[in-house]
């Protein structure tokens, strides 16, 4: 017996178009590209006097966050708020009793308020998708992270970042560095460099802090950090993420920057023109020596402002692909009705 | 009814333009194409001018009225002006002028910024279907067309029209 | 009542029969099969032509939820489900509240049971007291109160000690223990195997390694002790030929297998439905082979449905907040006799997986079609198809077979001669 139960993904409309951005799984290099086309649009918007476009002007875009976050929220604060939109924060601390019932009482609320938008962050992998799915059927939903499974932006602004700077993906060699197992923005990172056909994906970590199955990513591993970063285009180093460490997984610190961590030395081994990237916040002396995270080939900083810029290209599409899905049901409600 | 040859229309606008712009004491104003195809225009009246200006093109997929219709343009690319518009005097190119809401969202979007000192508005078409108070400063031709027609340009070189008929409404 | 059930194809596959035959019952009792004995006057009577008739399904896993989580279940709604299944006779398990671990609870569990007329309930006791893993429960006053069998549930032993002497003590008194092997520190956090989908889906691993390592362990001190031991809920292919070798080797274990275990595979979290949250997880296909392939060669001998109902909000909430269990008691024989339509079993086989081999595994009064034994009997038709969820009487609806359409159709369910479930 088998179970087959083929839906419409959850995060497309009927033609194909961003109605939620949940994860990178499932979406097509076109869409990817045109995100991408859109938030360089974006970035144009951002070095103009008056930043500003009228997109989303009358729209609500409210942020749920669930866990802490800083520079994610304002991000997202200000990508909404460049597009006219108005924004409500909400930071809502997790209880430990009856989360499902605050979650969803939380965001139907917000919807009786005329949310057309939600971007959530949870601890939990999954929240984003059960919220889309079964919580407010008609709000997009923006996935801000969810657990360790994904940060669909933060993926696409690193895309957007190693575009800008290094062009063709289909010529790159890219490394991604350290606790693998824990990061939803490593797993969002795999999936966007394989479907924009990056030929050369490299994970590079110790055996404890990489997930099983890396070959369903189509990357290869290295535990040598030497060899993997030999002759690489862009360096991506992770977070080594403490708090969600339970104990065991390493040693020290210490012995994580003796073996794993980017001093000068090991990013001569990459290509000289090679950029080094990191989400953030920064663990200088952890994972990044400074010298290296302040040098001429950081681009951590470029980061945070094509951010802002995807994020408004996420937020536009996402709105414009619910906008197409409510006029074409209403056509087929209309023809339904003849 | 034949459609006019752009290639034919582009001298008359390049005198008129210049007729105009001297009439009302601009010198140096600064040129900017609505994408796509006013800067096909733009690009061919400079050639006509035979002067060799710096061409700003606008993108006005941001500004648009119908987002909450029909969503976002699938081929947004960005705008590019080489130029300060603080104090300029500008001449905002486009192809077709029927509504006149495109013509408005790039006015929204040139005054984004900055504050220009003058627009002046040049179309090579237009369709004498206006539904905002929009006019003109030099056309090239003006036609009336029946509900279900529209006109394309196609370039961008050479330029020329061609109909395109709408498919009937859905009852 | 005297009832006469008349042209059904019996199948009882303890002795091997398999003839088209009428059965007799009375006062609880098959009276004869075959011809009717004389002075028999039938009250009612079943036209069975076209329908199986086979014991009345055993099945070692049903929660109840009563005592103490009546938003879930309670023991008339979930016997009933459970007769819907086709299943006569059941184990509870002794996760209640409070927890089946003085006489008290099993009484009133019995009580309630035989209240309510549907499947007969035979409980399982806590083997230590609120299942901490620590203090021994009162055994032999749980076994005189009704408990058939002892377990801990998923919840570990303080320390290796306390499993020896627990097991030990079992095995004094000739108490079989239910063992359900996860090792703790090993699954610690874990809600999804540790597989390729756990890891792409983010969702926290546990190994395969939690269940053989614990086995490794239990067979050993299984052996060691002399107790008999059941072993439940396996859901590695691994774990299933630990088993194998040690009942190779002679020792005398039984295992037991959830229905749900031997479709479904971690391929199946994809889109993160918390229906698919159970507890042991869903492995990997081929683990699901391998449970497959031991439950066709008898090495695990029962098939349980592991029935756990849950109310809606237990399971709406993003994946790891939601509580694990499937609600599937009362589709169980229509959900195994996909077994069969795969080709995987024979239908003599299939019935004694859920029949003669859970009741041989703890020893119960049941699983038997014979003269003499109580007219336990489920009557169904392989003909026809059960669209799951057109009727439900489970409080659970947390069930993923929803919607689907199986092979066959249960048409009298009979517990002690008395019609307790007809479609």
């Amino acid at each position: 017996m088998t179970l087959t139960d083929a839906k419409r993904p959850l995060q497309l409309n009927d033609i194909g178009q961003l109605r939620h951005f949940l994860s990178l799984d499932g979406l097509s290099r076109e869409l990817l590209t045109e995100l991408l086309d859109t938030a360089d649009s974006f970035l144009e918007v951002g070095a103009r006097a008056v930043k500003k476009v009228p997109l989303l002007r009358g729209m609500t875009v409210c942020n749920v966050f669930f866990e802490n976050s800083t520079r994610t929220r304002t991000t997202f604060e200000l990508a909404a708020k460049r597009l006219s939109a108005d924004v409500i924060t909400l930071n809502v601390s997790t209880s430990s009793t009856s989360k499902g019932e605050t979650l969803t009482d939380t965001l139907r609320n917000l919807e009786a308020m005329a949310a057309d938008m939600f971007v959530v962050r949870h601890a939990d992998s999954g929240a984003a998708h059960f919220i889309a799915e079964y919580v407010c059927p008609g709000v997009a939903v923006i996935n801000g992270g969810d657990g360790r499974h994904a940060h669909p932006t933060q993926g696409m602004l690193d895309m957007l970042t190693i575009r800008r700077h290094k062009g063709d993906f289909q010529k790159l060699s890219v490394a991604i560095v350290g606790d693998i197992l824990h990061s939803r923005v490593a797993r969002s990172n795999m999936l966007a460099l394989k479907t924009l056909g990056c030929p050369d994906i490299r994970v590079i970590g110790p055996k404890t802090l990489l997930p099983v199955g890396l070959e369903q990513y189509g990357v290869s591993v290295y535990h040598d950090m030497n060899e993997g970063l030999r002759d690489v285009d862009v360096v991506i180093m992770l977070r080594l993420q403490r708090e969600r460490m339970q104990g065991g997984l390493l040693p020290s610190e210490g012995e994580f920057y003796r073996l794993y961590g980017l001093t000068t030395q090991r990013m001569a081994l990459a290509k000289p023109d090679a950029i080094v990237m990191h989400p953030g916040p920064i663990n200088r002396g952890v994972e990044i020596e400074s010298a290296v995270a302040d040098g001429p080939q950081s681009v951590i900083l470029n980061q945070v402002t094509y951010g802002i810029a995807v994020r408004m290209a996420v937020l536009a599409m996402t709105m414009s692909g619910q906008t197409a899905q409510r006029q074409l049901e209403s056509e087929h409600a209309a023809k339904e009705q003849n | 009814m034949t459609l006019p040859n752009p290639e034919k229309l582009l001298p008359e606008m390049a005198a008129a333009l210049d007729s105009h712009l001297a009439a009302h004491g601009i010198s140096d104003p600064c040129f900017i194409g609505i994408r796509t195809g006013g800067v096909w225009v733009a690009q061919a009246l400079l050639k006509a001018r035979d002067q060799n200006e710096a061409l700003g093109i606008l993108d006005v997929s941001f500004y648009r009225d119908d987002f909450t219709q029909n969503g976002l343009h699938p081929q947004v690319r960005p705008s590019q002006l080489p130029f300060e518009v603080e104090g300029q005097h500008l001449v905002l190119i486009d192809d077709v002028l029927m509504s006149g809401r495109t013509v408005r969202a790039a006015l929204n979007e040139l005054f984004d910024y900055g504050r220009p000192a003058s627009v002046t508005l040049v179309c090579l078409l237009d369709l004498n279907a206006r539904e905002l108070p929009i006019r003109p400063d030099v056309v090239g031709a003006t036609l009336s067309l029946p509900p279900e027609q529209r006109v394309k340009l196609l370039g961008p070189e050479p330029l020329g029209l061609e109909y395109q008929t709408l498919a009937p409404a859905a009852n | 009542m005297p009832i006469q059930i008349l042209g059904a194809r019996l199948i009882d596959p303890s002795s091997g029969r398999d003839e088209v035959t009428d059965i007799y019952c009375a006062d609880g009792k098959i009276v004869a099969i075959g011809k009717a004995p004389a002075g028999f006057a039938a009250r009612q009577t079943i036209q069975a032509q076209g329908l199986i008739a086979a014991p009345g399904l055993v099945d070692l896993s049903v929660a109840l939820r009563e005592p103490g989580y009546s938003r879930k279940g309670s023991i008339s709604s979930e016997t009933l489900a459970a007769t819907v299944g086709g299943i006569t006779s059941l184990c509870c398990p002794p996760q209640t509240k409070p927890v089946l671990d003085t006489p008290a609870v099993a009484d009133l569990i019995l009580d309630r049971a035989r209240e309510s007329g549907h499947a007969k309930v035979f409980p399982i006791g806590a083997l230590t007291r609120g299942l901490a893993g620590e203090q021994l429960s009162e055994l032999m006053a749980l076994r005189q109160a009704g408990c058939v069998a002892f377990g801990n549930g998923l919840a570990n032993f303080a320390d290796h000690r306390s499993l020896r002497r627990a097991l030990e003590y079992a095995a004094t008194f000739d108490l079989t223990v239910v063992i359900h092997p996860q090792d703790r520190d090993l699954a610690e956090g874990g809600i999804a195997h540790e597989g390729p989908a756990a890891a792409f889906l983010g969702l926290a691993g546990i190994p395969e390694t939690a269940e053989t390592v614990a086995l490794a362990r239990d067979l050993l001190l299984v052996e060691q002790s002399g107790v008999r031991a059941h072993f439940s809920q396996l859901t590695s292919a691994r774990g299933a030929r630990m088993i194998a070798e040690a009942q190779a080797r002679g020792l005398p274990v039984t295992a037991d297998v959830a229905m749900y275990q031997l479709i479904l595979t971690d391929e199946a979290l994809h889109g993160f439905s918390s229906l698919y949250h159970v507890q042991p997880p869903l492995r990997s296909a081929t683990d699901r082979d391998g449970l497959r392939e031991a439950v066709k060669s008898g090495v695990i001998s029962a098939i349980s449905s592991h029935h756990q109902p849950h109310e809606v909000d237990a399971k709406l909430a993003p994946f790891a907040e939601t509580e694990p269990g499937i609600s599937s008691a009362e589709i169980l024989l229509p959900l195994a006799m996909t077994l069969v339509e795969d080709g995987l079993l024979d239908l003599p086989t299939l019935l004694a997986r859920l029949s003669s081999g859970p009741a041989a595994a703890l020893q119960l009064p049941a699983g038997r079609l014979a003269e003499e034994l109580p007219a336990d009997i489920v009557l169904f038709d392989p003909k026809r198809s059960t669209i799951v969820g057109e009727t439900w009487h489970s409080k659970g609806r947390n069930c993923p077979f929803i919607g689907h359409r199986l092979p066959s159709a249960v048409r009298y369910t009979l517990v002690e001669g008395r019609i307790s479930y007809q479609a």
